[in-house]
């Protein structure tokens, strides 16, 4: 039952063939298994089985609540939970237990969803590896897949494969990673520079980052205000529209929502992409690219050609740009976003109390990691009065230009981009720390941070597994506010790729079971 | 160094240099210098450099007040700027903040409607123009009271810039000379009160109350075009009265700050650029913290808060959901009357004195109160006016208390008033009804009288008995008077009113004596 998507298991449900309190109890039981993963901080066992005696309730009455009421979810560690801890992997929050939910989580809730835990990530979610969090990182689920184990024997060096382990991306690693070992049907992830598809493609998921200011913000423990957007991870395209369906909206708690009513997104099966026009961005060709994932992306366009769609080459000449543009925008609003970490009214306080300052001082020593407070110190060199024309206003203007280049694109007729999601395959974690955070972070978001800048939705989705067995995906770029046209098309290529199922029978034991059950038993009736 | 800017003749009176410019002015009176952009000092008078850099001795310069002010106004309002949190005063401590209030992570801002049309009404009563877009920023600086670590305010681009305020100050010797001023309006902004700090020193340590923090502000920067501390008062006072009169802010604020400067040049000392604050306890202003060039406020621009658009009836768009938008144009019609107006009405409709029309005003409620004996009595304007502001307004004054307080209703002066009007009663007498009425609130004027036996002598022919015996007494009065000395005459009125226990009108009495002696 757990190797199914978000809405077969949501028929299952309807048609009784599993009640939201066993399917809960699996989801706990694999959760438990597979705890070396690292995937949740917390897992909010006694919340969840509570809502599904609940949801169970209502499904004996006949009056479900929807497609998430009795599902299991989980949510990344910076979204505010009442009553559960939420700790941004950081010691500053450490054992912070907020008093109300972030207005994506109640949405969730409202909706009748299992909220299973909060999931791992770098500190504040500043990373790409899911690396850098004080809980230490996050392992991919697909280092202990059949797939990957098969292609490491045939290795004549067999490493150890205890040290061997590969990262998962990030910042929003454990939201993947609970997604892609089958321990939850939908995570929520944050995305500020790729934080959710970035991950999404190395575990093999559906990772989507919506237009900015279609879903709130309010209650998501901010990064950069102006490009975070809370992402959405499923198994299957179809799964992240319904999510999607319900988080989107005008939150009157959250001023840069937008106003309009939000449109349905449930998504047309596509059947002639003719009248589509594909765009693939010349400068995303970068020499770092690995060549599996170059021959994957042009793969994937002439899949569209070969369909009848029109795939054009296009210019989005600011994109060099894009990276040092980014660091200067993130780190400025990163110094003024964790001015309130003081240790006065929540979180850590160190135990020096000479003077308020000098407590200050020592609680935010103890409290940030390295890259918190190196992000910090840049951002707050950057607004220095005699610094803030020099960097922080022409960031400004590259952040204009950037997205110009998406507006100029999209207005030559172009539907939606073909981009490569990552460089390249996930690498293992030994491989992953030789280069420090800002670098890491640098190349791992290269494809995808313009997109944040750009306001622009995107969504990366699993094409295909690499000589090592490895997933691979790629993007989608849509106008801003066409995320169902996005959607629609990822939806298309989904079904085109046939991506295939993570095996990870050999670590779960007797949890195999769950996955016997073949998509076909269930008839889905839409 | 500027020296000669410094100096002008005025012997006998020395101000220090208050001007919120950092940078040197060309010339009084001719305000030429603006802020410099990032700089912001939220105090209500800072120095010129220059002043410090003089080092005078008592009496051995003269210097030129320059006086700019930034006055922070706190909105009225149910609500704080950003939070549906409630504003009250002297609340429990901490029993009035929300999450956004308290800077719980993940909280953002939502701007509140009422906020924004109390800074727009006062820019328009302040002649302002109105951005129809103004921008939010954030403010850093670690304090205690400031949650976030910083504050927003509207520094790049504020909801209302380049007004004028007018104001009148009194000069000659009887101050009763007008002088109309202008002071020039350099923005309007809306932003974030701080929470506050209550210093335990004996037990080292300091309490934080929120209730405040987050609370509406309005930040209005009046222009150095004032010389001296009494015309900064007076603008204040004026700008006071406006926003009250606009229901904006009840404007409670005062201003000891040039006094204190003046006297800290005077004995040698600094001023540092600092924001000090007024503690009405105390009777001074205080120090808050450090404002000295090495503190950067690293400016960003609010990213959580759209930019904030207004309309007028023409750009209006069609369809908009009235709650949502803010009509520049509906909002003027709804000022009220400003002081300036109510002023003039009050000198035209009762013929009253400049000066009095501004002393109405300038006590509050008085105004109400006068207006409301007018309603009651048949006495004339004039007689009204010089018993609100001399007696009224004297009595109060003596105890130190607002009208709000007073013991005399309107309507108890009304009917005193009227009972002097009828001539029931004398004006002596009218005074001593008014202070038993302050003394013992409850009876009514006319009880006083009778009680006190104080209605003036309606029976002729006892008046006429008194006069014709108090001559018999005092022959040498009538002889003086006889002799050619009209001033002997209010000897024997005098006597005569002590005779009634001062019951009788004099002119009466005067009019008897005379008939008496000429007969």
């Amino acid at each position: 039952m757990l190797g199914r998507t978000l809405r077969e298991v949501s028929v299952a449900l309807k048609q009784g063939q599993i009640t939201p309190t066993e399917l809960c109890q699996e989801c706990l039981s694999l959760i438990k298994k597979t705890k070396f993963l690292n995937a949740y901080i917390t897992v909010s066992e006694e919340v969840a089985l509570k809502q599904a005696e609940e949801s169970e309730e209502r499904y004996k009455k006949g009056h479900s609540l929807g497609e998430l009421d009795g599902i299991p979810v989980a949510v990344k560690d910076n979204f505010s939970t009442t009553g559960i801890k939420t700790t941004c992997a950081s010691n500053m929050l450490k054992g912070y237990v907020p008093p109300y939910n972030a207005t994506v989580v109640q949405k969730l809730l409202d909706q009748g969803a299992l909220l299973m835990g909060k999931t791992n990530l770098d500190e504040f979610a500043m990373g790409s590896g899911s690396t850098d969090g004080v809980f230490g990182p996050v392992k991919n689920p697909w280092s202990y897949s059949k797939q990957y184990r098969e292609k490491k024997k045939q290795k004549p060096h067999g490493e150890n494969e205890d040290t061997n382990w590969l990262i998962t991306g990030g910042s929003s690693g454990g939201s993947a990673a609970a997604v892609s070992a089958f321990t939850c049907f939908a995570a929520l992830g944050s995305d500020t520079g790729g934080s959710t598809r970035n991950p999404a493609a190395l575990c093999g998921v559906v990772g989507l980052k919506p237009t900015y200011g279609l879903v709130s913000r309010h209650g998501l423990i901010p990064l950069v205000n102006s490009m975070d957007v809370p992402g959405i991870l499923t198994r299957c395209v179809d799964d992240a529209a319904t999510v999607l369906g319900v988080l989107a909206g005008h939150d009157c708690k959250d001023s840069t929502t937008v106003q309009d009513p939000v449109k349905s997104f449930i998504l047309p099966s596509l059947t002639d992409v003719s009248k589509l026009c594909i765009g693939i961005p010349k400068e995303y060709l970068v020499p770092e690219l690995s060549s599996e994932v170059q021959s994957l992306w042009s793969k994937a366009a002439k899949l569209f050609e070969s369909e009848g769609a029109k795939v054009i080459e296009v210019s989005l000449p600011h994109t060099s740009y894009s990276i040092v543009c980014y660091h200067v925008l993130c780190t400025s609003e990163v110094a003024s976003n964790m001015a309130r970490f003081d240790g006065l009214e929540y979180g850590h306080r160190c135990d020096i109390n000479v003077s308020t300052e000098a407590m200050y001082a020592a609680t935010r020593r103890e409290g940030f990691n390295d890259v918190v407070r190196g992000r910090i110190l840049s951002g707050n060199f950057f607004l220095l009065k005699e610094n803030y024309e020099n960097y922080f206003i022409k960031a400004q203007k590259v952040r204009r230009l950037i997205a110009n280049d998406f507006v100029n694109v999209f207005n030559s007729g172009v539907d939606v981009l073909l981009t490569p999601t990552t460089l390249s395959e996930a690498v293992p974690y030994v491989e992953f720390i030789k280069e420090d955070n800002r670098t890491r972070s640098a190349q791992g978001d290269i494809f995808t941070q313009a997109v944040n800048m750009a306001g622009l939705p995107a969504v990366s989705v699993p094409m295909a597994l690499s000589n090592q067995g490895l997933p691979i995906g790629l993007q989608f770029i849509g106008r801003a506010f066409c995320d169902q046209q996005l959607l629609t098309v990822a939806k298309w290529f989904e079904k085109q790729v046939q991506f295939p199922i993570i095996q990870l029978q050999e670590i779960m034991g007797d949890c195999s079971s769950v996955f016997e059950n073949d998509l076909a038993s269930v008839s889905l009736k839409q | 160094m500027a020296a000669p800017v410094l100096r002008w003749s005025c012997p006998a009176r020395r101000w220090i240099l208050a001007n919120i410019d950092r940078g040197p002015r060309h010339g009084r009176g001719s305000p030429t210098g603006s802020r410099s952009s990032g700089k912001r000092g939220q105090s209500s008078v800072a120095q010129q450099p220059l002043a410090t850099a003089q080092k005078p001795r008592k009496g051995e310069h003269q210097w030129a007040a320059v006086v700019g002010l930034e006055i922070h106004a706190q909105i009225s309002s149910n609500s704080k700027l950003f939070s549906g949190s409630q504003v009250h005063f002297a609340a429990p401590p901490n029993s009035l903040v929300s999450f956004f209030d308290a800077s719980l992570p993940g909280t953002l801002p939502v701007l509140n409607r009422r906020c924004v049309e109390a800074a727009v009404m006062t820019g328009l009563a302040l002649n302002c123009h109105i951005n129809k877009k103004s921008l939010f920023d954030r403010k850093h600086y670690f304090y205690a009271d400031l949650p976030a670590g910083y504050q927003i305010t509207q520094q790049r681009l504020p909801i209302a810039v380049k007004g004028s305020l007018a104001y009148s100050v009194f000069v000659g010797k009887n101050r009763n000379q007008v002088i109309n001023k202008t002071v020039r309006i350099k923005q309007i902004q809306l932003e974030q009160d701080s929470g506050k700090s209550l210093h335990d020193d004996l037990r080292s340590q300091t309490l934080i109350d929120l209730n405040r923090a987050g609370v509406g502000l309005l930040e209005v920067v009046l222009e150095p075009d004032m010389s001296c501390g009494e015309e900064a008062a007076t603008a204040v006072r004026e700008l006071q009265l406006i926003l009250q009169a606009l229901g904006t802010s009840q404007a409670n604020m005062a201003d000891y700050e040039i006094q204190r400067q003046i006297e800290e040049l005077e004995n040698g000392g600094e001023i540092l650029n600092e924001t000090r604050s007024f503690d009405c306890k105390l009777g001074c202003t205080v120090p808050m913290r450090d404002k000295e060039g090495k503190q950067d406020y690293r400016f960003i621009p609010e990213p959580n808060l759209p930019p904030l658009l207004l309309y007028d009836s023409a750009s209006l768009p069609a369809g908009a959901d009235p709650q949502q938008v803010i009509n520049i144009d509906q909002l003027r019609e709804q000022l009220p009357e400003l002081p300036r107006v109510t002023r003039e009405k009050l000198v035209q409709q009762y013929g009253m004195l400049p000066e009095h029309s501004f002393t109405l005003l300038n006590e509050v409620g008085l105004l109400e109160f006068f207006q409301n004996v007018m309603k009651e009595t048949r006495a004339e304007p004039k007689r009204v006016t010089s018993w609100v502001l001399n007696t009224f307004l004297g009595f109060l004054k003596q105890q130190n208390l607002a009208v709000s307080e007073s013991p005399v209703t309107p309507s108890a002066l009304a009917e005193l008033l009227n009972l002097l009007d009828q001539k029931t009663i004398s004006s002596a007498a009218a005074k001593k009804v008014f202070e038993e009425l302050w003394r013992s609130g409850g009876k009514t004027p006319a009880q006083i009288v009778s009680e006190k036996r104080l209605e003036l002598m309606q029976d002729q022919e006892a008046l006429e008995e008194l006069c014709q015996a108090t001559m018999e007494k005092h022959p040498q009065v009538v002889m003086d008077l006889k002799k050619g000395n009209p001033r002997a005459i209010n000897k024997l009125i005098g006597l005569v009113r002590k005779a009634t226990l001062n019951r009788a009108d004099p002119t009466v009495i005067k009019e008897m004596l005379e008939r008496q002696l000429s007969s």
